[in-house]
């Protein structure tokens, strides 16, 4: 018997306290709001479009979704609020529905369009969308299923969608190198295919196509007549018969989207693939505390703190916490435990960074890679501590060591945005760009380079210098007219609908959901066995 | 005693009479066919012979091979069960010749009573009253329809050599009559070969009421009480039992003496049984007799504590009856379902298939199984589909009838659609509690038989809807993987920022009912119905349902048959599926195209040429499956193009009959 993590946090939390009720109704507003947007994001084009689509026979996009997964499947959904208020246009998820859903007993990333929304044309956040679950998929090795239904590329928008590296082209590219680390590609034409997206179908390892309904050219019939002057019908020129029966583009031909569909999960039951998790798995333990707590404990006034170790035991199997280092570095807390069976490193802020916190960091993640245990990061960060005792007791290079073991471990890493995420603290904490599997977001959470008050400070101390050198004034009332625009654009931006609408996260949860999503990431991200990490030089 | 007996018969009455003749210790002889050669009855016997192919004609119906099977075992006694030989005066014969003893009554008995008319005349003669009818032998269609029209509407028109309710008819009014007596006649003819007619009064609210008589070769006679089978459909009896209630000891007697002097007026010997129309009022008039171990005589056993094959047996081997009238007393109340393979909301039409789940309820004192079938068995095109007989006994009808109805939720069976939902909702009502009986019980009641009331209905919708969720769940494919507590194995339909709804689409009898679920959590749902929202949770385990419909813990019995489901609550049982999506596997079949046969059966008849234009609803074809007919007719105004099959061939449920072409 190996030694297990048997200590439950003791919640210290009074659910009976006035605060804490009007913290949790503080919450429930955020959640309330973004479960509002979320609705109204699922309605897509809106009724009259889905009218028109369904008056074709079509299922809308999230119907299609729900026939394909298997009855009673969760849907991991990543990016719901995609290009939300983005664009002049109304472009609700980016046009295009993406996640992780079960398909004969298999987990599968589903990538459909939308073709209420923009005809399912590519904005240039589709295809950020579209690449990000690609990549999802490919670091957790999820065979990828596509319900195309696109009119391809949204023209007027063509230089910000085409020529560059992680635009249109990349989907393909994606598709070959795919397939060739063997994560299936599985394409369901139920609609339009045309020009560049014609390369979905053609791309895929196999093929389904609706007939009468789904298309693919790579010109459609307006620019076959503009080109060489044939006049051909849509159907004659790339629909299911030519396709399944004389170009063999497509390998199997569907009476209608339920069918395609049930195709679709034959395909999937046929893989011959075999999950094989190569970590110790334990049977899954509720926790002890309620997750809807998680409301009552964020104070409203995010300067307040609180203890960290009150979420971790409202995430975890049993509340069951085996602290690492407890007494030292204290303002960042590292330990062991499980969600869901699985074992993981938890990394959470407690406070702002220190060399020793950094130090800390460091070696846990170390340990972690060393013995292939996930990690979860709970960001809650300002920032690393700044002053002149901090920077000659080399804080930058003890930060530098954080990140190096953050960017090289190559564990399954998840992120939760639970607080402020600013500065080199969300680098540390495995930000975005430390590639973790899965990046999500609270409502409360804010994101930026630094606090809006800081950098309204910083700005208004240059400003302020150089009304000193001129030998200008510079009244408090002026100082605060400068300051406020500063820090409402910080707070604009920071916000994590603006944050998950340009795809810096995979979406904005509920803290309540937490535990149940990360179990969800971290039994996807074992699709593909956790692999040897090796570190870069740390600067000592 | 016999050395040896030969049981030529087949399933259920074959392992009944196996069970008696071990219990008396002689050794047994079953015969079969190509289509039972593993039969149960083949597997009980202590020897089995191989007849003939499956068809009833090709082997339990070869009276010489029989004879000559016995010969070659050295069988000196053939029991004919029921069906088949047991009522045919040749074989009966030819066993005579030949040294075998006939267990049944002798040849001048059943030749008697085998003809309808014939048996009546000889019924008026020895003072058994009869219902006012002619048996003439001029069969002309004047002369029948005078004889009709005399005794007033509603007759009853019946084949003079039919049984089992064939070439029978119902005629209400006289314009009626000739459509009817042609059509009474044809099924006769192919029924029988025989289409000699007789014509009654038709009772509009009588009991079907027949007494069992015993007879020795020493001239004693004892009658073992009566039988009600009033609840028949289409003239077969569903459910029977004993004794028949609300019956006074006076009409008893009178009746069980009536039955002794008809079976005395043919020198009867065995087992028999006088069938006879009890009406409102007490009086009672002659059918007919069947000189035959009835299917229903358990509920006879089991009110007398007699065992009628072990005193068949004896009586035949020239013993005398065991017991007199005096000594024969009725103890307690028994009733028999007869479960078949059959689709009641499909017009009873026989279905056929493998039973690939069979669990019958425990036997005990109070329950008794009779079948001859077993799990994984086939219920083929070529026999009766009867799976089994359910019996039940208690001190009294309402425990008897709590009994039956408890037992019937037990019995579940996978595979094949079966009345036991409508057995069940037919025991259920409260007419037949409260002895509402006739034979026109299951018309008269059918709203409560086959389309159960709102109440009731509204009630086992969330439970339908529950079970089909549940069923869903176990049901779906498992991950092949070590990843055991995975929450992607998790059932809870969980979405990102909202409670996941979907629609389910329930099916009962024919009509659709479209609920709207949400999934609260991993174990509760909300249902949306008519605009109500009920908070539903439950478990499935092997048969069981438990719900919680809005805190009303209730329990239930579910039975799965492929997409079917049978659903049993403590008030009644309903048939119904989930209705999945259109995949449109069946877009090439339209009314133009082809007409499929509704099950395995032969080609009787085409009834116009090919190329011929034909009106809507026009009979194009009769095909006869399981002794039944069923008319395929013209979908749309149209021409056949062509025939597939010809008269008499034999085609699977499902093959294409004819290619039709709509008109434009």
């Amino acid at each position: 018997m190996s030694t297990q993590a048997s200590n439950p946090i003791q919640s210290k939390i009074n659910v009976k306290s006035a605060a804490f009720a009007e913290n949790a109704e503080h919450m429930a507003l955020q959640v309330n709001d973004l479960q509002e947007k979320i609705a109204q994001i699922k309605q897509g084009g809106g009724e009259k479009a889905n009218k028109r689509h369904t008056d074709r026979g079509k299922l809308l996009p999230r119907e299609r979704i729900n026939a394909l997964l298997d009855p009673g499947s969760p849907f991991l959904e990543i990016s719901q609020l995609a290009a939300w208020n983005v664009y002049e246009d109304y472009v609700p998820a980016a046009g295009v529905i993406a996640g992780i859903g079960r398909v004969s007993g298999q987990e599968c990333m589903i990538v459909a369009n939308d073709a209420t929304v923009k005809g399912g044309t590519y904005y240039p956040l589709t295809v950020k969308k579209h690449l990000r679950a690609q990549t999802i998929a490919e670091q957790n090795n999820l065979p990828c299923i596509y319900l195309v239904d696109s009119g391809g590329a949204n023209l007027p928008r063509q230089d910000d969608v085409f020529p560059d590296r992680e635009h249109f082209g990349r989907i393909f590219y994606n598709q070959a190198n795919l397939s060739a680390k063997n994560i299936p590609q599985i394409a369901v034409v139920m609609g339009s295919c045309t020009a560049g997206g014609a390369y979905v179908p053609a791309m895929a390892d196999e093929s389904i196509i609706v007939k009468n309904q789904g298309t693919i050219f790579l010109g459609g019939p307006p620019l076959v007549k503009a080109a060489t002057g044939e006049v051909v019908s849509a159907e004659e020129l790339g629909g299911g018969d030519v396709h399944c029966r004389t170009s063999g583009v497509v390998d199997h031909l569907a009476n209608n989207d339920h069918h395609a569909l049930k195709i679709a999960r034959d395909s999937v039951a046929r893989l011959n693939r075999v999950k094989q998790p190569n970590i110790d798995i334990r049977e899954a333990r509720e926790p002890l505390y309620d997750a809807k707590e998680i409301y009552g404990i964020i104070p409203k006034d995010t300067r307040q703190p609180y203890d960290v170790r009150e979420i971790i035991a409202r995430i975890v199997d049993g509340s069951e916490f085996d602290e690492f280092k407890a007494l030292y570095g204290t303002t960042l807390v590292c330990g062991f435990a499980r969600i869901f069976g699985y074992p993981v490193g938890i990394v959470a802020n407690n406070g702002i960074l220190f060399s020793e916190s950094a130090l800390k960091g460091a070696h846990f993640i170390e340990l972690c890679a060393q013995r292939k245990i996930p990690l979860v990061f709970l960001q809650n960060i300002t920032g690393f501590m700044v002053g002149k005792q901090y920077e000659s007791g080399g804080i930058a290079k003890n930060g530098a060591k954080m990140v190096t073991a953050v960017a090289c471990a190559n564990v399954p890493k998840f992120t939760v945005l639970i607080g402020g995420s600013f500065g080199a603290g969300n680098y540390g904490m495995c930000g975005r760009a430390y590639d973790p599997r899965f990046l999500f977001m609270w409502p409360n959470a804010r994101i930026s380079v630094m606090g809006g008050e800081q950098a309204a400070g910083v700005l208004a101390q240059v400003k302020k210098e150089q009304k000193q050198r001129a030998g200008e004034t510079w009244s408090a009332e002026e100082e605060q007219a400068f300051k406020q625009p500063i820090v409402d654009n910080y707070e604009h931006q920071g916000h994590p609908y603006y944050a998950s609408a340009r795809l810096w996260d995979d979406g904005v949860i509920d803290p309540a959901d937490t535990r149940f999503v990360l179990g969800l990431s971290l039994s996807a991200a074992l699709n593909k066995p956790v692999e040897e990490t090796q570190f870069g030089v740390f600067r000592m | 005693m016999f050395k040896k007996l030969l049981i030529a018969n087949r399933g259920e009455i074959c392992c009944r009479v196996i069970k008696t003749a071990r219990k008396m210790g002689i050794p047994t002889v079953a015969v079969y066919s190509d289509a039972d050669a593993n039969a149960l009855h083949v597997q009980m016997a202590d020897e089995a012979v191989h007849i003939g192919g499956p068809a009833a004609k090709g082997s339990y119906l070869k009276a010489q091979t029989i004879i000559d099977v016995c010969k070659e075992v050295g069988a000196d006694a053939v029991h004919p069960g029921y069906g088949f030989l047991s009522e045919n005066a040749k074989f009966a014969n030819l066993c005579e010749a030949n040294n075998i003893a006939f267990v049944g009554p002798p040849t001048g008995a059943i030749e008697a009573m085998g003809s309808k008319s014939a048996a009546k005349t000889i019924m008026e003669k020895a003072g058994v009253p009869l219902v006012p009818g002619y048996h003439g032998d001029d069969q002309s269609e004047a002369v029948i329809k005078k004889a009709a029209d005399d005794m007033g509407y509603p007759v009853l028109l019946k084949a003079a050599a039919g049984g089992g309710g064939k070439g029978m008819r119902q005629v209400w009014s006289e314009k009626e009559f000739a459509g009817a007596l042609a059509a009474a006649k044809r099924e006769a003819l192919s029924s029988f070969s025989d289409d000699t007619m007789l014509v009654e009064k038709y009772l509009t609210q009588p009991r079907h009421v027949e007494i069992q008589v015993f007879c020795d070769k020493h001239g004693n006679g004892v009658y073992l009480f009566e039988r009600d089978c009033s609840v028949q459909r289409r003239h077969q009896k569903v459910i029977e039992e004993a004794p028949a209630p609300g019956l006074s000891d006076e009409v008893r007697k009178a009746m069980g003496e009536a039955a002794l002097k008809a079976a005395k007026a043919i020198d009867y010997v065995g087992a028999g049984t006088v069938e006879f129309l009890y009406d409102v009022d007490g009086s009672f008039y002659f059918m007919e007799m069947n000189t035959r171990l009835q299917v229903e005589h358990p509920v006879t056993e089991m009110i007398t504590g007699q065992d009628l094959v072990q005193w068949q047996l004896n009586v035949a081997a020239g013993e005398p009856l065991p017991l007199t009238q005096e000594q024969l007393k009725v103890n307690g109340h028994a009733f028999e379902a007869r479960v078949y393979a059959e689709d009641p909301d499909n017009d009873f039409l026989p279905v056929t298939g493998q039973l690939t789940y069979l669990q019958a309820p425990l036997e005990n004192r109070h329950v008794r199984v009779d079948t001859g079938v077993r799990q994984g068995d086939e219920v083929s095109v070529y026999y009766d589909p009867m799976i089994a007989k359910l019996i039940v006994w208690d001190e009294d009808r309402n425990k008897a009838l709590n009994r039956l109805t408890s037992a019937l939720s037990d019995y579940h069976i996978n595979g094949m659609t079966t009345n036991l939902p409508f057995l069940y909702n037919l025991a259920s009502t409260d007419a037949f509690r409260n002895v509402e009986l006739d034979t026109g019980f299951i018309e008269k009641h059918q709203d409560k038989i086959f389309v159960n009331s709102d109440y009731d209905f509204n009630q086992c919708l969330p439970l339908m809807v529950l079970a089909i969720l549940l069923n869903k769940k176990q049901t779906q494919p498992k991950a092949n993987s070590a990843d055991i507590s995975s929450p992607w194995q998790f059932t809870n339909a969980w979405r990102a920022n909202e409670q996941h709804s979907q629609t389910v689409v329930v099916g009962v009898a024919g009509e659709k009912f479209e609920v709207t679920v949400t999934h609260v959590d991993a174990e509760q749902f909300e249902l949306n119905i008519n605009g109500e929202d009920l908070l539903v949770s439950g478990v499935l385990s092997a048969n069981e349902l438990i719900a919680n419909v809005n805190g009303h813990r209730q329990k239930a019995t579910l039975v799965v048959h492929g997409s079917d489901m049978s659903l049993y609550t403590a008030q009644t049982a309903l048939h119904f599926s989930e209705e999945e999506p259109d995949l449109g596997l069946d877009d090439m079949q339209d009314a133009d195209g082809g007409l499929t046969a509704p099950m395995n059966g032969t080609v009787v008849k085409l009834m116009v040429e090919a190329g011929e234009t034909v009106e809507a609803d026009t009979p194009l074809l009769i095909m006869e499956a399981m002794k039944m007919e069923h008319t395929i007719k013209a979908p749309a105004k149209g021409k056949v193009t062509e025939f597939f099959f010809q008269a008499g061939e034999l085609v699977d449920g499902g093959a294409e009959l004819l290619a039709f072409e709509v008109s434009e």
